[in-house]
């Protein structure tokens, strides 16, 4: 009988949580945007650097190599692609206006590991990231005080019909 | 009751019960798949050696895959098993035959097996040794066409020398770890009535009859408590003479709960199913070009290191730390069971993430490459067909943007599922509420911890 009245109460409690912590997040940080360059080259089977970390709002702009065969550069989330030759050079301007890790991969078959050929964009603030942390911390805070909630009504009725343990 | 809370689906749809009862269904599913599957091997040995352009690489690594591990596995089981190709061939031998029951005894040497093989040790072993070279066998067509028919033909020397399906149950790489996560699946082979089993004297889904063979999975319907031993052959559907044999619809994860079938194999597949997700999310999927310059093999001292990295993190360093958090939650709750026991049980909360985490990474290659597979269905040797009009369909990646959040989602699932699993298992070694709880917080602290390093490496 008291679970009709605790579970429900609980789960909308938990859900409160997450959608707190969610939404709480401030999204993106006041950091003036600046114009960043920054040197990229592509090799079998990596790009580097592997990791660029920028600011939302930043002026990127990507100056491509390629220093032994023919390669690609694809941008998750922002969707542009560009092909590069060895000995000639890209250039790729953006607005980094969207926050979060994007990958950019080789668009152009390269070899076996082409498609593992990957690299990553950190636009921050990163909130998607810290959403998720948000996400994973309060769903499992939820969970456990559901578990102590609903264990200890089920503790109460489980002693009256004397269950055995198991050892 | 057993079967109380679940609903039987022959019962439900007799069409259903009236296919999976007809014996050509299982062979003409497996012909169809072998058909399927000797494509790829054949592409992958005579095909261009460009992975993304080679039906055996992306129909194998990318289509099958996907299907297996997000759909197949956690929402049908071993159903995979039912239609699989590989021991196809092995198992026809044995029969001589492929619909018709062929009366008399099986065409093998009929060797024993040794009792210390009788578990999945050899299994865990066999995806250990795959993935080392995971990184060469994913990408590399005619290497990907080798393994395949190597374990055609373990299947077919394993049927000559051994009774039913040795391979499957014991050797099978793929087997071991579907059938550690169709535990998890919300449906099941199960008798309706064990007592009616007790009391049947000919046991006829063990010896065979007339309508089918004796169980090939060498499981006894009568006493299954889980879904990880039965292929979903559905030769005892065939055999009852009881109509005992139902196939239930049920709320997942009850499997992992069957205290007395916990082993320490199973346990160490789940450390390790868990453990090769995470290493393949980082070297695969990562930034970093000299982890996967070692994976593949670009200098054997470097893949020496990287193999040893890898054996280690999946048989030490996981399960030890996952032991220290088991040793401290029978610590502050006063588990009076042995640690190893303790482990062993609690390495069952660890299924749903393991899976869980699978599905995620592969979404995140799977979306992204999925539109190889247009190209590859029109030229599957890349030797230049267009047998459908779609041989120039150009690398199209989907769905990046709604990635993340299938990905996270994904893994929050699996966590709480853990959780919950993590309560039920230590309520299981403590009578009371409060130790259960108190010991279901270091296992939960050590599921949160991994499933960060996952938004570590997919979000942040
Ligand atoms: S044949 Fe049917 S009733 Fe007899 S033991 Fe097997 S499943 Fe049970
Ligand atoms: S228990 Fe039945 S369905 Fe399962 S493997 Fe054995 S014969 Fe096949
Ligand atoms: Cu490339």
């Amino acid at each position: 009988m008291t679970r009709h009245v605790t579970r429900p109460r609980l789960i909308a409690a938990s859900f409160g949580l997450l959608a707190l912590v969610i939404f709480a997040v401030p999204p993106g940080s006041a950091t003036p945007p600046v114009e960043r360059r920054v040197e990229i080259d592509a090799t079998q089977f990596e790009f580097a650097p592997g990791r660029i970390v920028v600011n939302r709002g930043d002026h990127v702009t990507i100056h491509l190599t390629a220093s032994d065969v023919v390669h690609g550069f694809y941008l998750d989330g922002y969707g542009f692609e560009q092909r590069v030759e060895p000995g000639v050079a890209q250039e790729l301007a953006f607005v980094a206006d969207r926050a979060g890790k994007f990958r950019y991969r080789c668009a152009v078959p390269c070899g076996p590991l082409h498609p593992f050929m990957i690299g990553e964009l950190v636009v921050n603030a990163n909130t998607p990231y810290w959403r998720a942390i948000g996400v994973v911390f309060s769903a499992a805070a939820g969970m456990l005080i559901f578990l102590w909630q609903a264990g200890k009504t089920e503790s109460l009725e489980e002693n009256t019909h004397e269950t055995q343990p198991r050892f | 009751m057993l079967n109380q809370g679940r609903i039987d689906l022959l019962e439900r749809m007799p069409p259903l019960k009236r296919v999976l009862k007809a014996r050509a269904f299982q062979p003409a599913m497996m012909l169809l798949t072998l058909a399927v599957f000797t494509l790829a091997i054949l592409a992958g040995l005579a095909g261009t050696p460009a992975g993304n352009r080679n039906f055996g690489i992306v129909f194998v690594w990318i289509v099958w895959w996907a299907l297996l591990i997000a759909v197949l596995v956690p929402f049908f089981g071993r159903l995979w098993c039912t239609v699989c190709p590989i021991p196809a061939p092995g198992e026809w031998l044995q029969r001589r035959a492929i619909v018709q029951r062929r009366p008399g005894r099986l065409w093998t040497r009929g060797l024993r097996w040794p009792r210390r093989l009788k578990n999945i040790w050899l299994q865990n072993l066999g995806f250990l040794g795959v993935a080392l070279f995971s990184t060469i066998i994913l990408t590399r067509p005619n290497v990907s066409a080798w393994v395949l028919l190597s374990f055609l033909l373990a299947g077919v020397v394993l049927s000559a020398l051994y009774r039913n399906r040795v391979f499957c149950r014991y050797v099978c790489p793929v087997g071991g770890f579907i059938g550690l996560y169709s535990m998890l699946a919300p449906v099941e082979l199960r008798v309706a009535d064990p007592d009616v089993c007790v009391a049947h004297k000919t046991k006829d889904c063990l010896t065979g009859n007339e309508f089918g063979y004796g169980c090939p999975w060498m499981t006894y319907p009568g006493s299954l408590q889980r879904n990880a031993a039965c292929g979903l052959c559905f030769e005892c559907l065939k055999t009852c003479p009881k109509n005992n044999i139902v196939l239930n619809l049920r709320a997942p994860g009850g499997d992992l709960l069957v205290a007395d079938e916990r082993r320490l194999d199973e346990a160490y597949k789940a450390f390790i199913m868990l453990g090769c997700a995470l290493l393949y999310s980082a070297v695969l999927l990562g930034p970093w070009g000299w982890l996967k310059a070692w994976a593949n093999m670009h200098t054997l001292p470097h893949w020496g290191l990287y193999a040893l990295g890898f054996v280690v993190l999946n048989l030490a360093i996981l399960p030890g730390t996952f032991g220290a958090a088991v040793w401290l939650a029978r610590r502050i709750a006063r588990q009076p069971q042995p640690l190893r026991r303790l482990i062993v049980d609690y390495a069952y909360a660890l299924i749903p993430l393991g899976l869980a985490a699978w599905i995620a990474f592969t979404f995140g290659f799977v979306l992204v490459n999925g539109s190889y597979a247009l190209a590859a269905l029109s030229d599957p040797f890349g030797w230049g067909w267009d047998l459908f009009g779609t041989a120039s369909t150009p690398w199209t990646p989907l769905g990046e943007s709604v990635l993340p959040f299938l990905q996270v989602g994904v893994l929050t699932a699996g966590l709480l599922f853990a959780l919950h699993t993590t309560y039920k298992i230590a309520r299981q070694n403590s009578a009371q509420h409060r130790a259960a709880f108190l010991a279901t917080l270091p296992i939960s602290g050590f599921a949160v911890l991994i499933t960060l390093g996952f938004l570590r490496l997919y979000l942040g």
